[in-house]
């Protein structure tokens, strides 16, 4: 009888929430309705279409192209470099202007930007997209240092660009005000643009909305590096044994699936018929972050005259090799790059820099008493966000208090196109008070 | 796409093999100082490694890479985009379905080649379907009737056989390839216009409008952007990208 009683509450239940469950408020913060509970899988797994919002396919577009040091040579070997493009997203008519930094190593145009250009376009925003400061493009055409990684520094880089940017466009759109977001490492960067607006006053930003950013930079890169090094046992000198799996499994799952296409709907059934890859996932998670970094690394030491990764006073062309260079940056942890470039770099300028002191400086916590007294800044981020440390959402919260939002799953980035977040980042932006 | 550009490819492999001397080491000068991490002290050298592909043309290769880039953008995508913006995606996709189902020629023949009956008896199912259900191949019913296509390319067939991949190629327009896959690029234009579908097309007009078609098509359909990457790596990446597709294409 009880049986009976539970069934039949259960399938009440069921048909409640199939009828009623997206229209449900999902205010209650744990009945937030995400397919991935592993934040691994949530990182790196395209959000299934049922839990995307629906956005628009093509939205008008402008790239542009800026010459920030026209006086720059730039080496033969960046043959391709000519100018940093940046993409504008158009309204017809007058509207506020949103910014947004792109994430570590990625460009204007990846595909997280075109989602947040999609988003914001449909919530009515113009969008001028920004190629991360660690990208080779901005490192070769718009970074004064050319060393990137120094937040205060990168973002006085970016605050050039978006000027350069807004100036070549402000003829064609009409502006009512000005906003900035980034996700990643372009939204720790984007509160020390914002802390530079501050001063300079050119944009005023009525809000700034920091989308799941490290608190320490420094902290997040070296837990990513330890997802690499702990998940391919012998780090990247076995790497062929590793990948002989990987490319054996692939050859399973193609054989099984009898066909095989890269599109983010395909790995999610790879993914619902082999449910244990985490430690797969944990591997191109931290190969993902080496890769760019090496990007970065070469470029930045090409672009300083050589001497780190390369031989100094040496000339590459469109035909040197960079096999060797590569295997070198692959080999060159984020830390490895702090330590032996970036800091030396930083204590050129501040001789009693300590390496703790240039890691502290290096963080949120660095600017905690601004972002405490700057009720325009707001943050979204996840409960489970794998480039965290402990303790890490706690200070978020302490420090943002009711400014910031932190929804229970997603890992890092995984959940910007879900509905909730989608319906979040825009009414962020669209209401007067945080 | 696929018979103009090959007898060119030779031309430029040859030449390529005259002058693939060319040197793929950075010019020193006498003040050239070593890096401070090298690849002696960090690269375990009694491995293998897997970007480290067998490319004995690198320099004749990049070189290669080079002129693609430039075609790309001052020709390839500027076509593309016209296309884009002249026809409306329906329209495009069933231009796709139609150029996939001429090409399922060439899967058959390579599935019977390879003695594959049951990817053999897969696509010749989806051509009498598509061409007929699918009215003409404009529609690709069958996918959706969970018959998906059975890739099996001249490539492939030779990979199949045994032949290993060769040293790494960029081919002009074409892009990555290596020796076997240049072969098995010839082999199958030779059968698709020997016994295959050019052979039946009435007139000449027909088969070259095709090739026209399907060459934009197949750029419109492939997302790939030069330096889109974001690395200075990226002619590494490609190859190590290309040469681990074709394991695992010819090992299905």
């Amino acid at each position: 009888m009880w049986k009976c009683v539970m069934r039949l509450s259960y399938l009440v239940v069921v048909f409640l929430l199939i009828f009623f469950g997206s229209e449900a408020p999902l205010s209650a913060g744990d009945s937030f309705d995400y397919p991935f509970t592993n934040p691994y899988e949530a990182t790196v797994i395209e959000t299934p279409p049922p839990y995307r919002a629906t956005l628009p396919e093509d939205v008008p577009t402008r790239v542009i192209k800026l010459k920030i040091f026209p006086e720059r040579k730039i080496p033969e070997v960046f043959w391709y470099e000519n100018g940093l493009p940046c993409s504008l997203v158009y309204q017809q008519h007058e509207a506020p202007l949103l910014f947004i930094i792109a994430g570590t190593g990625a460009r204007y145009d990846s595909p997280k930007m075109l989602q947040l250009q999609r988003i914001f376009y449909q919530a009515g925003f113009h969008v001028i997209s920004i190629s991360s400061p660690t990208h080779m493009d901005f490192i070769v055409n718009a970074s004064t240092g050319m060393v990137p990684g120094n937040l205060n520094e990168d973002a006085r880089d970016l605050y050039r660009v978006m000027g350069h940017a807004l100036d070549q466009v402000d003829d064609s759109i009409a502006i009512s005000d000005y906003y900035l977001t980034g996700y990643s490492l372009g939204g720790i960067q984007s509160a020390f643009v914002a802390r530079i607006d501050d001063q300079r006053q050119r944009f005023g930003f009525k809000k700034v909305l920091l989308i799941n950013p490290p608190v320490s930079l420094y902290r997040s890169v070296t837990i990513l590096d330890r997802l690499l090094d702990q998940n391919i046992p012998g780090g990247l000198d076995n790497f062929r044994p590793w990948l002989n799996e990987v490319m054996q499994n692939l050859s399973d799952i193609y054989k099984e699936m009898g066909y095989f296409e890269f599109s983010g709907e395909y790995i999610y059934k790879v993914y619902r018929r082999y449910p244990r890859l985490e430690k797969y996932l944990r591997a191109i998670i931290g190969l993902s972050l080496r890769m760019s970094s090496s990007n970065m690394i070469f470029a930045a030491d090409i672009m300083n005259g050589g001497g780190y990764i390369t031989p100094t006073q040496a000339e590459f062309d469109y035909a040197t090799s960079l096999t060797p260079y590569a295997m070198v940056a692959c080999r060159t942890t984020f830390a490895d790059y702090f330590h032996e470039y970036l800091y030396p770099r930083m204590l050129q300028d501040h001789p009693d820099l300590t390496e703790q002191e240039a890691i502290d400086r290096l963080s949120l916590t660095y600017i905690e008493p601004y972002l405490r007294q700057s009720s325009e800044i707001g943050v979204l981020h996840n409960q489970d966000d794998i480039i965290l440390d402990n303790g890490d959402i706690d200070w978020i919260r302490k420090v943002f208090g009711t400014r910031a939002r932190i929804f229970p799953l997603g890992g890092h980035c995984g959940n910007m196109t879900h509905p909730e977040v989608v319906r979040f980042m825009t009414t962020y932006f669209s209401t007067e008070e945080g | 796409m696929k018979s103009i550009p090959v007898g060119f490819s030779v031309f430029i492999l040859l030449a390529g093999l005259l002058l693939g001397g060319c040197s793929t080491l950075p010019r020193t000068t006498p003040d050239t100082r070593p890096a401070q991490r090298t690849y002696e002290d960090l690269v375990d050298e009694k491995q293998e490694h897997p970007l480290e592909i067998y490319d004995p043309l690198e320099g004749f290769n990049r070189g290669t890479y080079r002129f693609n880039y430039y075609f790309d953008k001052y020709l390839f995508l500027p076509v593309v985009s016209l296309y884009d913006f002249v026809l409306p995606n329906y329209v495009e996709d069933r231009i796709s379905d139609f150029v996939d189902n001429v090409f399922e020629f060439n899967n058959l023949f390579n599935n019977i080649l390879q003695f594959k009956w049951k990817g053999a008896g897969i696509t010749l199912s989806r051509f009498v379907i598509n061409s007929t259900v699918g009215i003409g191949g404009l529609w690709d019913p069958a996918t959706s009737w969970g018959m998906h296509r059975q890739t099996e390319d001249f490539g492939q067939t030779l990979g199949h056989y045994g032949a290993g991949n060769g040293p790494y190629l960029v081919l002009p327009i074409l892009g990555p390839s290596n020796l076997r896959d240049t072969f098995g690029i010839a082999g199958d234009a030779a059968s698709f216009a020997g016994i295959g579908p050019v052979s039946w097309a009435e007139s000449n007009t027909a088969s070259r409008t095709f090739t026209g078609v399907s060459t934009v098509d197949r750029r419109h359909r492939q997302p790939f952007r030069y330096y889109q990457t974001g690395s200075p790596f990226e002619y590494e990446m490609v190859r190590l990208f290309y040469t681990k597709k074709r394991e695992l294409e010819i090992a299905r």
